[in-house]
């Protein structure tokens, strides 16, 4: 056990399943980095933000493969090499990208195993990054996971730090459905005790970070760690909340959530993603549904503007939900009043 | 060329079952007995088998929307696949796929296509597959004209020449894409575009079983070798519309029935082989009999078959959830 | 004396620990206490313990509020007598936050030994190797599901004048998750090959729950090594094991199910805390961890009974021993305590659990050093 980066624990992660599986394969954009350059090194990069470094060398030109940039035929051959036998992990780099390459995701990899009557298995990983945060502007900067949750056959997955990332790519390696892992780029430097040796979190459990008998609070990938510091500050004020880390959107662990909000009455959803058809939307719906008796007040839900992701620092930081915003929803729905009856 | 008389026999086996089939659907899907869509791939039998002829069980091949000629080719029981394009629950895919969704993973069937282009980057993936698990198998895309213009083929060619994978690229040209035809749709050759990429070309009359055999013997040996990619440029006709109740008002009178008449790949391959006294007429009536009864016992047995039940609504959707 | 202020420090229990969190105060501002009186309940990585206060006097500040986490060293209260001025007493604080603030930022966090691996055979154990001097060497061995932190509160007493060793048994902790056949025998003698590797030639075995087995396997296979025996709620004594703490243990994956299994371990169950149990979900995920605890439960425990008894083991160790066992323990029963040998020193604590390690930390190391001294 020591301290590791969120980086550092994703290349862990794939260095111990590729030792352990030889069927486990790495491909995308300058995962290793090089190829055909005219310094003659081949590990260049290790992938654009350095998170696959030192893979090309440990493995060799058979499991770490650098592709043209041409994400339709390489995420769609690497759901081929799925269905055929290897356990292919694909790169997509930025998530945005998924646009030039949605139909090798959508209609076939998801599909596979239900349109061909649960003859296919296709042990897929794609993994991608997401969010704003590093002025990359509109079209590296999305939260595009409702996008993946929405689509049956897919499993999406999106680590909250670097303990979690390493347990839960792990076990989407080992997984047999076809996962969309996605990493928050901001989070990379991050640091937390991570184990040396290979674990796995199992899909569909969320993880308490903060138990609470006030408000609850479901927030996503780096979202936790916002909503931990709100409840942290509320906390000192003598408001306790419960912060759930869902861990997986698809499957979502819909008990645990329906459970707290039994117990604390109140809800607050924070998403990065787009906020009209996001996962908010999905919890919100879920909770007004299975737990309307439970609520004490109204859901509310801290999410970003419905605009594109701005450039400009000044409105980039407008635009992403924070702990002071979060702190203000859960002050909301605590001095909540309902209105009497006329 | 030499060919063995069993493939021979296999061969027009298999085209003349492929034959059947459609001719079958054709007239069933005009009762409206059989749910969805059905794209018949009558008159291109000689493509899908004599590239078949070639492949095992181990090879790999990724189909289209017209799929049915290549799932026969490449040994998926007729019965279940009947049964699937009835939507019963005996059939392929359980009911849950259908026409354009039949695959056989266990026969190296990576499935019919209900995306255009949609197979050839899987293709890329079971090359890569056969490359790495080193089981000496070639995997083959079929797409058609249409596909050929999908930026996935492209990227496809590409990958495969960088990776120099075991993979052979069949384009299956019947000159139309859905109602347009490949003469309005498409830019340049399919040879140029194989040049484009560095990639051998081979080309041959799909009508023809024998020329197809040939070209397609070639083209595989060649990715089988470990020699990277190449293409197959197959020029075939189709006889029916673009989907079942296609009026096929955008063709000339007369197409086709000229091309039944002259072009028919099941009569040149009985007239070659009996000509030259390779296989004898009556050996051929009597597969034609054998097909004839088991094209009718599979849809008798299809229109029999239990429907899905309630519960296969939510299996199957992944392996855990 | 007139006119002292003692600062109340927050304490470091074990050298793992770096920070704690103040789950209660027991004693009001403005109340005095007494030397060894219970001030606070500090919450730990494990569970929960009782900070002792180090002098006496009038409580006069709670600096820290119940809730509040903070570094070890960190200012919690202040004592004083009631002579001395509030003026004073605030100088004071904000005297010691600035040294202590600055003095953080020079050492940080560095000074706390880390556990080191060492390869015994084709193993890689986990071990924390602390403290020096001439006496001769302790050694703690944890039981079933537990690691070397299970010390935290035991292993700093006795490292003054002498090297202790607290080691994660293989499958357990951050060691190989081999256990091979899984029975105390076997992990008897890897414990001999580790003191062999770490040139210990004897030592003091105090040894906790299966522990308790391997130290008696060790005694009887070993006695040259053993220099005393002290042990903790030993397995190996009685028929009896809480199968449902043993099987819920393995199959728990989550806190809502693992905490009650926990409970069996501790007397007072509110000493369990979020991080222990999140420490042992931690350590089940990991490859071979749960198939580990399935080969020794197996092995000790087949038919829901134990399988060794050790009794003759106990018998013939010549060296000084003892058993101490928590009256309310409800996974290896206390009553397997009567009837032993008089050579053997009981010491039964009441109102006291599974862990009396951890949970009467205290009355555990006095016993042991009454044993050794």
């Amino acid at each position: 056990m020591s301290k590791k980066s969120f980086r550092q624990a994703i290349n862990e992660a794939l260095r111990q399943e590729m030792q352990r599986d030889p069927r486990v394969i790495l491909m995308g954009e300058d995962v290793a980095g090089g190829q055909g350059g005219s310094s003659g090194v081949k590990d260049a990069w290790g992938g654009v933000l350095g998170v696959t470094k030192g893979l090309f060398t440990e493995f060799g030109p058979d499991r770490v493969f650098d592709t043209p940039i041409t994400e339709a035929s390489y995420i769609g051959a690497a759901a081929g090499a799925a269905a055929t036998g290897l356990r292919p992990v694909a790169e997509l780099m930025f998530v945005d990208f998924i646009g030039s390459c949605l139909d090798q995701v959508m209609n076939q990899a998801a599909k596979f195993r239900y349109m061909f009557g649960g003859k296919a298995t296709t042990p897929l990983v794609i993994r991608a990054m997401y969010g704003a945060g590093f002025n990359a502007a509109a079209q590296h900067s999305q939260a595009l996971y409702p996008l993946f949750t929405h689509i049956p056959g897919l499993k999406v997955v999106i680590p909250s730090n670097p303990y979690e990332a390493k347990g839960l790519l792990i076990e989407a390696i080992r997984d047999n459905d076809p996962v969309i892992f996605l990493e928050n780029k901001v989070m990379y430097d991050d640091e937390d005790e991570v184990p040396d040796e290979a674990y796995t979190i199992p899909f569909g459990e969320a993880n308490l970070t903060r138990e609470g008998d006030d408000v609850t609070i479901v927030a996503f990938g780096r979202m936790v760690n916002f909503a931990n510091e709100a409840a942290d500050r509320l906390e000192k004020d003598g408001i306790s909340c419960t912060v759930i880390d869902p861990r997986t959107t698809s499957p979502l662990d819909t008990g645990t959530i329906l459970d707290c909000v039994a117990e604390t009455g109140r809800l607050v959803v924070v998403d990065e993603s787009s906020p009209r058809c996001n996962l908010a939307c999905d919890v919100a719906a879920l909770v007004a549904e299975e737990a309307f008796d439970a609520l004490k007040a109204p859901i509310r839900r801290v999410m970003p503007p419905h605009t594109p992701v701005p450039f400009a620092t000044v409105l980039e930081k407008l635009y992403m939900p924070d702990s002071a915003r979060i702190e203000a929803a859960v002050r909301s729905v605590m001095g909540y009043k309902a209105k009497q009856d006329a | 060329m030499q060919i063995a008389r069993d493939i021979l026999l296999r061969s027009y086996r298999s085209m003349r079952t492929i034959r059947d089939f459609e001719e079958r659907l054709h007239v069933e899907f005009a009762t409206g007995e059989i749910p969805g869509f059905v794209h018949l791939y009558c008159g291109e039998e000689a493509s899908g088998v004599g590239v078949c002829a070639h492949l095992s069980d181990v090879d790999t091949i990724a189909s289209t929307h017209r799929g049915h000629g290549h799932c026969i080719a490449k040994g998926v029981a007729v019965d279940g696949m009947m049964a699937e394009i009835y939507g019963r629950r005996t059939g392929v895919c359980r009911g849950k796929g259908g026409s354009m969704h039949i695959a056989d993973l266990s026969l190296g069937m990576l499935g019919a296509n209900g995306i255009v282009g949609g197979g050839p980057p899987l293709i890329c993936g079971a090359a890569l597959s056969h490359k790495l698990l080193k089981d000496n198998g070639v995997a083959v895309a079929f797409y058609g004209d249409g596909a050929s213009n999908e930026g996935t083929t492209l990227e496809s060619l590409n990958l495969a020449m960088v990776w120099k994978l075991p993979a052979v690229f069949v384009c299956e040209d019947n000159g139309y894409g859905e109602a347009t035809a490949s003469s309005y749709a498409v830019a340049g050759t399919q040879k140029a575009r194989a040049a484009g990429f560095g990639m051998p070309y081979f080309e041959c009359d799909g009508n023809d079983f024998f020329a197809v055999y040939e070209a397609a013997g070639e083209a595989i040996a060649h990715a089988r070798a470990g020699n990277g990619p190449a293409m197959l440029h197959v020029h075939l006709s189709r006889w029916y519309g673009h989907f079942e109740g296609d009026a096929m008002s955008y063709r000339a009178n007369g197409e086709v029935a000229e091309l039944r008449n002259d072009h028919d790949c099941l009569k040149n391959f009985r007239k070659s082989v009996t000509e030259i006294s390779l296989l004898d007429e009556s050996s051929l009536d009597g597969i034609d009999a054998s097909v004839r009864d088991e094209i009718e016992a599979a849809v008798v047995a299809a229109k029999a078959a239990p429907l899905p039940e309630p519960e296969d609504l939510l299996a199957d959707v992944y392996v855990s959830y | 004396m007139a006119g002292t202020i003692t600062p109340i420090t927050m304490p470091k229990f074990g050298l793992a620990m770096t920070e704690g969190k103040i789950a209660s105060w027991n004693v009001e501002p403005g109340s005095s206490v007494d030397v060894g009186e219970e001030l606070a309940d500090i919450e730990t990585t494990k569970i929960t313990n009782g900070y002792e206060s180090p002098a006496s006097g009038i409580l006069r500040r709670q600096v820290a509020s119940e809730g509040e986490t903070l570094a070890v060293g960190a200012l919690i209260g202040v004592l004083a007598d009631k002579d001395v001025s509030d003026a004073d007493i605030d100088a004071f604080v904000e005297k010691f936050q600035n040294e202590f603030s600055s003095q953080a930022a020079e050492t940080g966090a560095s000074e706390s030994a880390e556990p080191v691996v060492v390869e015994v055979g084709d193993l890689k154990l986990k071990v924390q190797d602390s403290g020096h001097g001439d006496d001769t060497p302790v050694l703690f061995i944890h039981g079933f599901g537990g690691d070397l932190t299970n010390w935290m509160f035991n292993q700093d007493h006795f490292s003054g004048s002498r090297r202790t060793v607290a080691f994660d048994l293989p499958g357990h902790g951050g060691s190989s998750k081999n256990v091979g056949d899984g029975k105390p025998a076997t992990f008897a003698a890897t414990t001999a090959a580790l003191l062999d590797k770490l040139d210990i030639a004897k030592a003091h075995v105090v040894a906790h729950s299966l522990g308790g087995a391997i130290a008696l396997e060790l005694a009887k296979s070993h006695p040259e090594k053993v220099a005393s025996l002290s042990l903790v709620a030993p397995a190996g004594l009685g028929k009896d094991i809480n199968m449902d703490f043993i099987n819920g243990f393995i199959s728990a994956d989550r806190r809502k199910t693992l905490e009650p299994v926990l409970h069996y371990l501790v007397h007072d169950k509110s000493l369990i805390t979020r991080n222990m149990i999140e420490g042992i979900i931690r350590f089940k995920r990991l490859d071979g961890a749960v198939a580990g605890l399935e080969t020794v439960a197996k092995a000790c425990f087949p038919d829901g009974h134990q399988a060794d008894d050790l009794h003759g083991a106990l018998e013939n160790f010549t060296g000084p021993k003892q058993v101490i066992w928590g009256e309310n323990d409800e996974v290896l029963s206390a009553a397997s305590a009567k009837g032993l040998p008089a050579s053997v020193k009981i010491t039964l604590l009441p109102e006291t659990g599974h862990m009396p390690q951890m949970e009467k930390s205290a009355d555990v190391n006095a016993a042991v050093t009454q044993l050794i001294a």
